[in-house]
């Protein structure tokens, strides 16, 4: 059964066959709410494919992650084992330390996530063991995805489960998000997932399992053979130890008991800051850019954010603060000039740093920037535009607080 | 004038023909709405509070469905949602209810009176903690807060025990010799939520075992001139409570029959009260109650392999408190370490509620194990395998001697 481990869970990354005694953990990584089915049916699939070949198992969503707000990333995991006695010695720890597979099915979420469940941004692989696989649905190339994904000191799997890109329906053309999210919830995500995890851990479940499990779901044997077409379509790309992003997040420390206060108390901000601790960006899978030629400082934008993330530039216009900015695109919505605010996938950044510095010290490198992310940037709207009063002053840019203030002073 | 009610069927105690049973992957809630459809339930009082709504959920989905017929009640709160339950129970309709954490709790008055009248409703307490401050996370005191009222209370560690107990609960509270309502409580997430694979009997081996609810003259009916609890003075409540005493000493008897019977039926719940794990030859064991004993159960082995002699004992049912049976088989252990998910300020030597209880059971036995406490997985927090270690040490030293306390914090930051 193996040496006992300071750890709840028994060794993992088990190669057992049926013969020999084994376990091992799927975890599923969502948005939550969007995605909150697609992870379910999963997680069920994983345990269900594996019965099928006289496995047990169980399934659950992570505790902590309750109740789940749009967006926000979640997880749901599966632990299959050869018996009940290994089940058990899996599950010692309900929630898993350790993972085989780790399905990600929103690949901004690459970026690292911050969950209800856990202080401070956690890497995506965090739990994959070595050897194991970061399985991952999107329209983009492994080395692109790894441009986000943390570094491990070990070697692991990367597998991209293959998306059709709906251009247009809903999110513009690129958009890697996909099921549940931004397309028809009924376009074989989850099973795609399952024949993934056949692909890299035949050991969990088996193909023939999983177009067991298409076909009792679809009773259509189109599905199954589509599903089965994807299979051969899997590619794995091997990632070395130190491949990946090496961006580093800030830990929390929990205080103990006589370090919090009395009487269930919790500090509040204070007006005009923001929260040091809880940023909310990994929530995002698209951020705002915005155009600072044609930006008419009508003051929407900043008045109708829900989480505050607009700040004044020195030219009386306004600029995102990425860290709390969580991707809602009201923003997008509310702006009465074409283009200026635009959504664009998360992916494409590898940092929360504001934009307005980039656009004053080299305009023509913004332009082009703009231009890169298929923004028109209408040079008619221009002249008007600078002739704009300002509506508020921020009048020590970058402000010392940067993180923290919301403007304060000027006409609301 | 004694009016014509249905007669009262005895089960079929013969040994049944084989049966097959449906397996599914089921939530620990959605095994209780599976028990609930089974049992033929008439009438099902709702009210959305996590983590039991889940069975609500459930039940909802299968009345929709076309799977199961009964009434579906929403109310407006938890306290009508129990009252509802309780008055549809005095008319001869089986009832079931649930609630978690202070949903509970607004419901009090209703749960008072449930036990008092003797209706034998069923209730599921998705355990979670009280709030303030809000969180899903399982503790114990929810369910525990009533446990002096007259409620059968009983604990369920896995999803198969949540729908083989949800149909025993019925057996046991609407026999004659006991009429007490009964909760059944699952660990929030933990059970509620986490999916297992339940077998589920055809319903004709629990209708086999389930006689039909028969509360013969007690039937709230217009032929039946009764009326049910009258305003009383002091001359009348001491006795309304011996009543309430007397049923509560009969039910052991009741629940053994039961299990035994449910036993020979489905193979399923040998022990009605108390579930042991490696503890022949134990001279040390750790007690809990619900889903801890998995853990507790990893932990035992990995003890065992360092060559300590350790076992696991889960006790299945709180009230009524088995207390021979805790004396007799937990009296031979050198040391015992009783695990509470739960918490009771102020309490002798400020110990979990088990813990006070257990002591209790044991002050006029001559065969005392050394008993500490570990209080510890409140609001969902996991027992690990390191807690196993430090509980373990704890009680080793307790057991020879050498601590001043025994009631012990695990997990706790400092």
């Amino acid at each position: 059964m193996g040496a006992p481990t300071a750890s709840g869970t028994a060794s993992p990354h088990q190669n057992g066959t049926a013969t020999t005694s084994a376990s091992w953990s799927v975890e599923v990584v969502y948005r939550g709410i969007f995605q909150k089915r697609l992870a379910n049916r999963i997680s069920r699939g994983v345990v269900l494919g594996a019965r099928k070949e006289g496995k047990v198992g169980t399934a659950f969503a992570r505790y902590g992650d309750s109740p789940e707000r749009n967006g926000i990333p979640a997880k749901n995991f599966a632990v299959v084992a050869t018996d009940e006695v290994q089940l058990e010695s899996s599950l010692a720890r309900y929630e898993p330390e350790s993972v085989d597979v780790s399905i990600v099915v929103d690949d901004t979420m690459c970026k690292g996530v911050e969950s209800w469940a856990w202080y401070g941004v956690q890497p995506i692989n965090k739990l994959v063991v070595p050897g194991g696989s970061l399985v991952v649905t999107s329209d983009k190339q492994p080395d692109e995805l790894l441009r986000a994904v943390k570094v491990k000191p070990y070697a692991y799997n990367l597998v991209v489960v293959p998306s059709p890109v709906h251009a247009g329906v809903f999110a513009p053309e690129g958009s890697a998000s996909f099921a549940g999210l931004w397309v028809d919830n009924d376009d074989n995500t989850d099973f795609k997932c399952l024949v993934a995890v056949a692909r890299v851990a035949p050991q969990i479940l088996t193909l023939d399992s999983v177009l067991d499990i298409v076909r009792e779901r679809t009773n259509d044997e189109a599905r199954v053979k589509a599903v089965r077409a994807i299979y051969d379509q899997i590619k794995i790309r091997h990632v070395e130890p130190g491949e990946g992003s090496t961006v580093d997040h800030e830990e929390y420390q929990k205080p103990g008991w006589t370090q919090m206060r009395e009487g269930i108390v919790v500090e509040a901000m204070q007006v005009g800051t923001r929260n040091p601790l809880y940023k909310k960006w990994s929530t995002r899978t698209r951020r705002p850019l915005v155009n600072f030629d044609t930006c008419i400082k009508c003051t929407q934008c900043w008045l109708q954010c829900p989480d505050e993330c607009f700040e004044v530039t020195p030219e009386g216009t306004y600029e995102v603060v990425y860290e709390a900015c969580i991707g809602c695109s009201i923003c997008e919505e509310v702006c009465p000039v074409p283009d200026c605010i635009t959504m664009v996938n998360e992916l494409a950044f590898d940092n929360n740093d504001n934009l307005y510095p980039m656009y004053a010290s080299d305009p023509e490198g913004y332009r082009r920037f703009l231009q890169q992310h298929g923004i028109a940037l209408h040079p008619e709207l221009i002249d008007k535009a600078k002739k704009t009063p300002a509506v508020h002053q921020q009048p020590d840019y970058p402000s010392k607080k940067q993180k923290q203030p919301v403007v304060t002073g000027g006409e609301e | 004038m004694v009016i014509a009610v249905p007669p009262h069927t005895t089960s079929n105690a013969a040994r049944p023909k084989k049966f097959e049973e449906e397996e599914l992957l089921l939530t620990g809630s959605e095994a209780i709405a599976h028990a609930l459809r089974l049992a033929d339930v008439d009438i099902v009082g709702a009210y959305p509070i996590r983590p039991y709504d889940a069975v609500m959920q459930a039940v909802a989905a299968m009345i929709a469905d076309g799977k199961m017929d009964c009434e579906y009640i929403v109310a407006e709160g938890e306290h009508s949602q129990f009252e509802l339950v309780k008055h549809a129970s005095a008319v001869g309709a089986r009832s079931f209810v649930g609630s978690s954490g202070v949903g509970w709790f607004y419901a009090f008055e209703a749960i008072a009176v449930t036990a008092g009248l003797r209706l034998p409703v069923v209730a599921n307490v998705g355990n979670r903690a009280l709030d303030d401050p809000g969180a899903f996370g399982v503790e114990h005191n929810d369910a525990l807060a009533v446990r002096d009222l007259g409620w059968l209370m009983t604990w369920v560690e896995t999803g198969q025990e949540a729908f083989d107990a949800a149909v025993i609960a019925y057996k046991v509270a609407e026999d004659p010799r006991v009429m007490l309502p009964c909760a059944v409580s699952t660990d929030g997430a933990f059970l509620t939520h986490s999916q297992h694979l339940v077998k589920i009997p055809p319903r004709e081996v629990v209708e086999q075992f389930l006689p039909k609810y028969d509360l013969g003259d007690r039937l709230f009916h217009p032929d039946n001139p009764i009326t049910i609890a009258p305003q009383v003075d002091q001359d009348w409540l001491t006795e309304i409570r011996k009543q309430n005493d007397a049923a509560m000493r009969r039910a052991p008897d009741v629940i053994r029959e039961a299990y035994r019977e449910y036993y020979e039926l489905t193979g399923r719940q040998r022990e009605p009260f108390v579930e042991e794990y490696m503890t022949d030859d134990a001279d040390y064991v750790l007690v809990g109650q619900g889903t801890i004993a998995m853990p507790g159960r990893v932990i035992v082995r990995r003890l065992r392999e360092q060559g300590h002699k350790v076992g696991f004992a889960r006790l299945k049912w709180f009230r009524p408190f088995p207390a021979d049976e805790i004396v007799e088989r937990l009296g031979r252990f050198k040391g015992v370490g009783i695990i509470d998910r739960d918490y009771s300020f102020g309490s002798p030597h400020h110990g979990g509620v088990l813990f006070t209880e257990f002591r209790a059971a044991f002050y006029d036995s001559p065969k005392r194990p050394a008993m500490i406490n570990i209080i510890g997985g409140l609001g969902g927090r996991e027992f690990t395998a390191a807690d196993g270690q430090e509980m373990f040490n704890l009680l080793q030293q307790a057991t020879a001697g050498e601590l001043k306390t025994n009631v012990h914090w695990i997990g706790v930051r400092e």
